[in-house]
């Protein structure tokens, strides 16, 4: 690994010179804007700012932390359940799983206001038996729905492919060893995939923490999350760029220390991690 | 009665996808004893393993342990610990955990649980490795890891699944030894699956030759290889040239166009007969002092031994014998009467011990594919 032939430069290249454009220099960008001021002198003052925006800082943090526990609590055993079928049933539900990533993301967040919406579909059925309109649309509730329903298949995948990839031969000799199927569970299931639990949950986490479009179409005006935030700052004009550069630094920062924190329980680097 | 049989297999019969892997099969193992279920790939040796390990049901016939039926009994509720072909060592734990982990499981006290794990690991020899990482030992060493979280559960019956088929040559026979000791030992019945004859022969209390499904032979590992029951068990056990004969009437047999003396008795006059002679009870002597004659095709110098085969009208017999000898030459063959062994003909008659197709290559690639996982799955 030490030693890159010239062949491996080649191939990488294309993507190194992408990364290079695309990442690192808007990521430096960020960074100037972060740090100076509209006329471009250097200032700290854009930093002052943050305590205004605390509220939703911590919000989207509460968000993300309640989307992520409800996504574990259903992925993980929707993962177990799917090593345990045949692999024609297994691909049949990765499928399921998988399909509505294939729709695009604003148009599967958007079809939500159709079932949650005062006359959509549930409170008209509600309806029917004379009760409602109950209040669905622009709750806590609907964001952290969304958040579930949108990023549930980057939880039920990680867990899925490192639970599927255990070897049998290791259960077997846990009931060998005299493990019921509850031990079995405890002591060699879920320990072997906690590599893919924690890679399920960044991958949850970061995409919840830092949303705007699932909170402005689900939550209304009421629950502003940190990316609205942002968002808002942005499209006020240039004038603003740099407050909102201070902010994704922040948010940034935040989600590298949390990524950091995940990757300590992970330390034993046996495969799984994706990000 | 006492009924000093630990395990009893009584009429199983096991079918994966409509094909029997086992057919209305019986054995009966002594407490203490070592035996060894030996056949090639796909013979059931792992399934009958898996059968009394109880991870997996007969479709009939009955399991029994100590006297009493286990059909239904859950494999961790069995007094059974397995050795697996690819050790199945737990990766998130280390060499201690691992050794510990039927242990803990009883619930035992960590002080108990501390000195089990200390004796065991002195007993396969890896004091000193309890930290370690599973996947930084080599493969001897997991292997001792394997035995010793195995052996730290005071099993009945230790159930051992090729465990040696992945080490090398020269650690494959320490290992052999030591397991055969350690059985000893400790007093603890092994049942050992295996496609290597060698291994077999040389560990076991008895051996049971198995082949599609059945038994072929029960026995001693002299038994096995001085009086094989069909041709089977004749080629599968040691080198053998299997030739059709006659029984003329007791102790007599004639094979290859000549009369000869045998030990052999109680079959009907003239019934056709196997009739194996192995490679070295042959004497080569001079043309006219033979008792057959042929001449010489090819020569294999094997070190202890030549290995040479010998065209006699028309079919081919290896012999193995410390004279030279060259290719074209014209020799006699000279086979004392205890030599000659008959068997009843069987399904297999004709089939094996003709050496006519023979060369090593060949054999050490047949060999090579009974390494494959048996047919258990």
């Amino acid at each position: 690994m030490n030693k890159k032939s010239l062949g491996n430069k080649l191939i990488t290249s294309p993507y190194i010179v992408w990364a290079a454009i695309f990442i690192v220099v808007p990521l430096v960008i960020m960074l100037y804007f972060a740090f100076t001021d509209p006329s471009g002198a250097f200032t700290a003052e854009n930093l002052s700012h943050l305590g205004k925006y605390k509220k939703a800082f911590g919000l989207s943090i509460l968000y993300a932390a309640i989307a992520t526990v409800i996504t574990l609590v259903l992925a993980y055993p929707m993962a177990y359940f799917m090593t345990k079928l045949k692999i024609s049933s297994q691909r049949m539900l990765l499928l399921v799983v998988m399909l509505p990533m294939w729709m695009n993301f604003l148009i599967r967040t958007y079809s939500w206001i159709t079932i949650l919406a005062n006359t959509g579909i549930i409170n008209t059925l509600l309806g029917k038996f004379g009760i409602g309109p109950v209040k669905l649309m622009y709750t806590p509730g609907a964001v952290i729905l969304g958040m579930v329903y949108d990023f549930i298949p980057y939880m039920i995948l990680p867990i899925y492919s490192v639970m599927s990839k255990l070897d049998k031969s290791l259960l077997e000799a846990a009931e060998d060893l005299g493990s019921n199927s509850f031990t079995k569970f405890k002591r060699v299931i879920l320990p072997l995939s906690r590599p893919g639990v924690i890679s399920g949950i960044t991958m949850v986490f970061v995409p919840s923490v830092s949303t705007f479009y699932i909170s402005q179409k689900l939550g209304g005006n009421k629950t502003l999350l940190i990316g609205d935030a942002i968002e808002y700052l942005f499209n006020l004009g240039p004038d603003y760029y740099n407050v909102a550069s201070a902010l994704s630094m922040v948010l940034m920062v935040m989600i590298l220390i949390c990524m950091f924190i995940m990757n300590r329980f992970s330390d034993d680097d046996d495969g799984g991690v994706i990000i | 009665m006492k009924n000093e049989n630990i395990v009893e297999l009584k009429g199983i019969s096991v079918a994966f996808g409509g094909e029997k892997v086992l057919d209305d099969f019986n054995l009966e193992i002594k407490d203490k004893e070592f035996v060894t279920l030996l056949g090639p790939s796909g013979c059931g040796k792992t399934t009958t393993l898996r059968l009394i390990a109880g991870f997996l049901e007969p479709d009939g016939g009955d399991v029994i342990f100590e006297g009493r039926r286990i059909n239904d009994l859950p494999g961790y509720k069995r007094h059974v610990n397995t050795i697996f072909q690819r050790y199945a060592l737990f990766p998130h734990l280390n060499v201690y955990e691992n050794v510990a982990f039927g242990l803990r499981i009883k619930k035992l006290p960590e002080k108990e649980i501390k000195a089990k794990v200390t004796e065991m690991l002195a007993l396969v020899n890896l004091s000193g490795l309890e930290k370690r990482n599973i996947d930084t030992l080599s493969g001897g060493q997991q292997q001792r890891v394997a035995i010793a979280r195995a052996i730290a559960n005071h099993p009945r019956v230790l159930l051992l699944d090729e465990p040696l088929a992945a080490l090398d040559l020269k650690l494959r026979k320490d290992m052999q030894k030591e397991l055969k000791k350690m059985q000893e030992q400790l007093g603890i019945t092994f049942i050992f699956v295996t496609h290597d004859q060698e291994e077999a022969l040389t560990m076991s209390d008895r051996v049971v030759v198995m082949n599609n499904g059945k038994i072929q032979q029960v026995g001693t590992p002299q038994d096995i290889y001085n009086e094989p029951l069909n041709a089977f068990v004749a080629d599968f056990i040691g080198e053998s040239n299997i030739v059709d004969g006659k029984m003329l009437r007791d102790f007599y047999v004639e094979f290859s166009g000549q009369r000869f003396d045998c030990l052999d008795k109680g079959f009907e006059p003239d019934e056709p007969v196997d009739v194996v002679v192995r490679p070295e009870d042959v004497d080569i002597v001079a043309p006219d002092k033979g008792m057959l004659t042929g001449v010489v095709t090819s020569v294999a110098f094997l070190g202890v031994h030549y290995e040479i085969i010998v065209d006699i009208g028309g079919f081919k017999w290896m012999i193995q014998t410390t004279d030279e000898h060259f290719e074209g030459d014209r020799v006699g063959l000279y086979i004392e009467p205890d030599a000659i062994h008959i068997m009843k003909k069987s399904e297999y008659s004709g089939l094996y011990g003709d050496y006519s197709s023979y060369s090593e290559e060949i054999d050490h690639l047949s060999d090579a594919d009974y390494g494959e996982e048996d047919g258990g799955e």
